[in-house]
């Protein structure tokens, strides 16, 4: 951050430096967390349809049984002082070769506990719905098994003591949703989203490779305790690239400008799977890089503020996709994406930002979880219509999921009380406090969030009924309510984790902590001004929409501002533009190049070859008089060389 | 030295009739004259005993080798002028005065030094003096040469060697075959006429003549026919005119056909009258004389 | 008497040989105009071997001699041999061993 480079110096001080106990007592459990769902995993996927029947509860169990560890990890390290309450527990050496020695590890700290609770907990209510979600699929177990696996490999992720772990882990959730996005493979628009999802994490992924190699070329080592010992030691050339290349990778997992083109396609896949990995989980990923890696951040402040600059750039593209798609899973994932954008935001600002984008992150996950399972229970209800043009008053058809819904949407929009409230008025907060312009997108984006999910509620719970005549929307079973009304329970409660400022002091040991510089402007105003724009963007929705008719198709003739909205601002088309023409040009000239001139080269050598030959072979004529030419017409050479060297 | 001079043009004169000649035979001779011409160029040099050798191993034996698988291949075999092999003939000529001409000049431009002479070498003559290198010096070479010549008798008489792949045929066999072959295809049983039977001419080179008056082709040699040295059968309708002529002339004319259709019609009187072609010694010159005559011409 | 008439005469016989080996179909006569080169071969060795003043030349003269008997028996006999299958003595029929 700009304004910040003077108390540069202070800060590197404040940032502490990761040094972990070694596991033991019920920290020796550690590796269960893992290996429980990893286990699931291979037994649904491997033992084929023998496991059909149990196999849905099989899955559950295990997330269950690993939430349960890790809730008893949890509240062991509550149990311990703030300054012990990191564990490392070394599982075995991964790689050793000659001068490169990685060991698999995990590591537990306040950071990695919370994302334990979110990833268990939420996963594995998640796995519950998803027993009624998938009911009448008839590959549910591989579904199953694929759910498993990623929970297994998200888990990895957080808990891995060194990068090369966590890059792991990267790599797996990356399968994971590769697989669980393309799950109807019969479908072309799915396939093809689980590629271009696919491939665009690639290019993040490449950041995330390079970046552990840099910093195995810095530092000699990937460990992330040895490495926060040292961070500070590296150059700021090096460190800013670092912080670039990890900034990059987190672009490509969690959707962040200018890698945000997949999360929409990716809506493609089961609406469980939107709500575990592409809004609660593993879209977050990128958001733990940022943070986990701290220590290279705090030093490098252009890598900082280029986390803001995206932060704050995909937080209103991300709200202004939301504003125009009917598709109520797109508007859910532009909404992700700008919450997210939040998170990185808050990330992007420094201490003062790392804990409330790990509180924002904690209570979007829970409500953005809750509405996705709410869309779910719509889209069961209308026979898998996704279009909210034809919705509209079901709050009376599906009771339960308006109410949980509307918790989720109080949260998002951050009515007071609610759990969005606290975690996003943090972040503007602190966002104002840090930098202007980051602060008024942060306030935007706010206005612009209230307005869309208003709109949802509106086209989707009220406004009178647009639905075809032969659906008839009924209430889900209790498999899918119950995860509804726990989630929706949790969006309205998550704000409990502020009271006494409790998050912030139980991630200090990670993330450290920062004395909150003085605002120009009391708190309680900025609270104000926020629930003020809140509110200005409700009744915008409200006239917008409520007070007009809705018709069932969507208009053609709109602004040129709503027509970019629902291109997705021509994210594609620019990507297209940018990349994909000019590397398809750059390929096929290759490819044409290969062909002319190597493959030219080649093959004419070879054709040469045969042309000489082809010429020379007609010498061998048979003939044996020919033959005796040759050799008479070699000894006239060799009498005539005698000559002309004896007579010379 | 005179003598050199005067055998030197003879045998490059000879050495170039070998190359030219066109029949094998010719160009074998005239290797002979440059056979004995270099004998004699020993002897000038003081070898007699390599002159003994040259006539009797070159000229003697494998000379008349030459010769005799000549005759065995055949004495008129004589090379087709075309050359099959393009630009052979050109560059050979081309090639060879060039390699002829720098040879020459070059041996003559090089000076071999004085002649040293061999009367020191061979005090006692040539032949004891070429006995004591030979079974001293170079016995070992001599006996490998004779090593060589055996093996060398060994393998001409394996390549001569023809092995005998079918059974032999002898007289019941070939008695068979006449048979089968008058079975088959009317061939004649007995054995075919010899030349000049019937006809006026008791030469080889006249066809027999059947009863009815018709040349035998097969009773004259093969490669007579080939040659085209054969009085062919139509050759011979003058004689049958003449010979029935003279018959009837003699002996009235009781068939009254005339001679000329006799020719044309050979069924006729002849065979009607087989004591007509029994000519007398005297018609036998007058017609021999005129055959003679016709065959100069043809 | 000087030595050099007798190498040119050797040279230019050598020189007759080998162009009667190339132009010549007959093998007969390719086989003559060998065993012409050989010969002329052997006139120079014998000069040279009155130049020099020893009979070494004159003995190896006598080997190739010898030699020569022992290459025209078995020349000859592949000659026949050859007529006996494909009625011809021409080299260039013999050109089956080619591209």
């Amino acid at each position: 951050m700009v304004s910040r480079t003077a108390a540069h110096v202070l800060l590197q001080e404040s940032v502490p430096v990761v040094e972990p106990a070694a596991a033991d007592g019920v920290f020796t459990l550690l590796w269960l967390i893992i290996a429980l769902p990893a286990l699931g995993s291979a037994i649904l996927l491997v033992g084929g349809r023998r496991t059909d029947p149990w196999g849905h509860l099989l899955g559950c169990a295990t997330v269950a049984a690993s939430f349960l560890v890790s809730l008893v990890a949890f509240v062991a390290l509550l149990g311990r002082d703030a300054e012990d309450r990191s564990v490392q527990q070394h599982l075995f050496t991964w790689i050793d070769v000659f001068g490169f020695q990685v060991d698999a590890g995990l590591l537990l700290d306040p950071l990695s506990a919370l994302f334990l609770l979110l990833v268990t907990g939420v996963g594995g209510l998640i796995h519950v719905y998803s027993i009624g979600y998938m009911a009448t699929d008839p590959r549910r177990r591989r579904f199953f098994g694929y759910l498993n696996l990623f929970v297994a490999a998200m888990l990895v992720l957080v808990l891995a003591d060194s990068y090369l772990g966590i890059f792991l882990g990267w790599e797996g959730v990356g399968l994971a949703s590769y697989l669980l996005i393309g799950f109807f493979q019969h479908k072309p628009s799915a396939a093809v989203a689980a590629k271009k999802a696919f491939v665009v994490n690639r290019v993040g992924d490449i950041g995330m490779a390079l970046g552990v190699m840099l910093l195995f070329a810095t530092f000699g080592t990937t460990a992330i305790p040895a490495i926060s010992r040292v961070s500070a030691e590296a150059s700021d050339g090096v460190l800013t690239a670092l912080g670039l290349l990890l900034l990059l990778a987190a672009c490509g997992k969690s959707a962040q400008f200018p890698l945000q083109s997949w999360l929409l396609d990716a809506m493609e896949g089961p609406t469980p799977v939107s709500a575990l990995i592409h809004a609660a989980t593993m879209v977050t990923a990128g958001v733990y890089l940022i943070i986990r890696s701290n220590f290279i951040y705090e030093n490098a402040p252009v890598a900082q503020t280029a986390v803001v600059v995206v932060g704050a750039v995909t937080l209103l593209w991300g709200a202004a996709i939301g504003c125009a798609k009917d598709d109520i899973k797109k508007v859910l994932a532009g909404s992700t994406m700008s919450q997210i954008g939040y998170m990185m935001l808050a990330a992007g600002l420094g201490v003062a930002g790392y804990a409330f984008a790990i509180f924002h992150l904690l209570t979007h996950g829970f409500f953005k979880a809750n509405m996705f399972l709410g869309a779910g229970s719509v889209m069961h209800a209308m026979d898998d219509d996704v279009d909210m043009r034809h919705y509209g008053a079901l709050r009376k058809a599906l009771p339960v999921t308006f109410l949980t819904f509307a918790m989720g949407y109080l949260a998002i929009i951050g009515f007071p009380g609610f759990s969005g409230f606290w975690s996003k008025d943090k972040i503007i907060e602190t966002a104002f406090d840090q930098n202007l312009y980051a602060g008024l997108a942060a306030l935007l984006g706010a206005g612009i969030t209230a307005f869309y999910m208003t709109r949802l509620m509106i086209l989707t719970f009220l406004s009178e009924k647009r639905w075809a005549a032969e659906v008839h929307p009924h209430e889900s079973p209790a498999t899918m309510t119950v995860p509804l009304v726990v989630l929706a329970a949790l969006s309205v409660l998550g704000g409990v984790l502020l009271l006494g400022d409790w998050i912030t002091e139980w991630l200090t040991p990670v993330v450290g902590s920062e004395e909150h510089g003085e605002l120009p402007l009391p708190a309680i105003v900025y609270t104000l001004i926020v629930v003020a724009v809140v509110v200005v963007g409700v009744a915008a929705a409200v006239l917008l929409v409520a007070r007009r008719d809705i018709p069932r198709e969507q208009p053609q003739q709109v602004s040129l501002a709503t027509r970019f909205a629902r291109n997705d601002l021509y994210g594609d088309r620019l990507n297209e533009a940018l990349l994909m023409r000019p590397g398809d040009s750059v390929v096929r000239s290759m490819a044409d190049f290969d062909d002319r001139f190597v493959d030219g080269a080649v093959d004419g050598s070879g054709i040469a070859a045969a042309g000489m030959s082809n010429t020379f072979r007609r010498v061998q004529t048979g003939y044996v008089r020919s033959y005796a030419l040759s050799l008479f017409a070699g000894a006239l050479l060799v009498v005539a060389a005698l000559l002309a060297v004896n007579l010379a | 030295m005179i003598g050199f001079w005067i055998l030197a043009p003879v045998m490059v004169a000879a050495a170039l009739g070998v190359l030219f000649a066109r029949k094998a035979v010719h160009a074998a001779l005239l290797l002979a004259v440059v056979m004995i011409g270099l004998a004699i160029m020993y002897a000038i040099q003081d070898a007699p005993f390599l002159f003994a050798v040259q006539i009797i191993v070159y000229t003697g034996a494998i000379l008349m080798l030459f010769l005799f698988v000549l005759m065995l291949v055949g004495v008129d075999a004589s090379d087709s002028v075309v050359e099959t092999i393009r630009r052979q003939r050109v560059l050979s000529i081309l090639v060879g005065v060039l390699f002829g001409v720098v040879l020459a000049l070059g041996v003559a431009q090089v000076s071999v030094g004085a002649v040293t002479g061999l009367d020191g070498a061979q005090p006692e003559g040539n032949v004891p003096a070429l006995a004591q290198l030979l079974f001293s010096r170079y016995v070992f070479a001599f006996e490998a040469t004779s090593a060589l010549l055996i093996t060398a008798a060994i393998g001409a008489m394996v390549l001569a060697h023809r092995e005998r792949v079918e059974p032999k045929v002898g007289q019941p066999e070939r008695a068979a075959q006449r048979m089968r072959e008058y079975a088959e295809h009317g061939r004649s049983l007995t054995p075919m006429p010899t030349p000049g039977v019937f006809a006026r001419h008791n030469a080889v080179d006249t066809p027999a003549l059947l009863p009815d008056g018709t040349a035998a082709e097969g009773s004259v040699s093969r490669v007579l026919v080939a040659r085209g040295t054969i009085r062919s059968a139509p050759g011979l309708v003058d004689d049958v005119a003449v010979v029935s002529g003279s018959v009837g002339g003699r002996e009235e004319t009781t068939s009254g056909v005339k001679p000329a259709e006799a020719g044309g019609g050979p069924s006729g009187p002849i065979a009607g009258d087989p004591s007509s072609l029994r000519p007398d010694d005297e018609t036998i010159d007058e017609q021999g004389l005129g055959d003679q005559r016709r065959g100069d011409r043809g | 008497m000087s030595a050099t008439p007798f190498l040119v005469l050797s040279a230019i016989l050598f020189t007759i040989g080998c162009v009667g080996v190339l132009t010549r179909r007959n093998a007969i006569v390719v086989f003559m105009s060998v065993e012409l080169m050989l010969n002329a071969a052997n006139l120079a060795l014998v000069t040279f071997a009155r130049v020099h003043g020893n009979l070494d030349g004159q003995i190896a003269a006598f080997f190739v001699m010898v030699v020569a008997a022992a290459e025209v028996v078995v020349g000859l006999a592949i000659i026949m041999t050859i007529f006996r299958t494909r009625r011809s003595a021409s080299v260039d029929d013999a050109s089956l061993l080619k591209y």
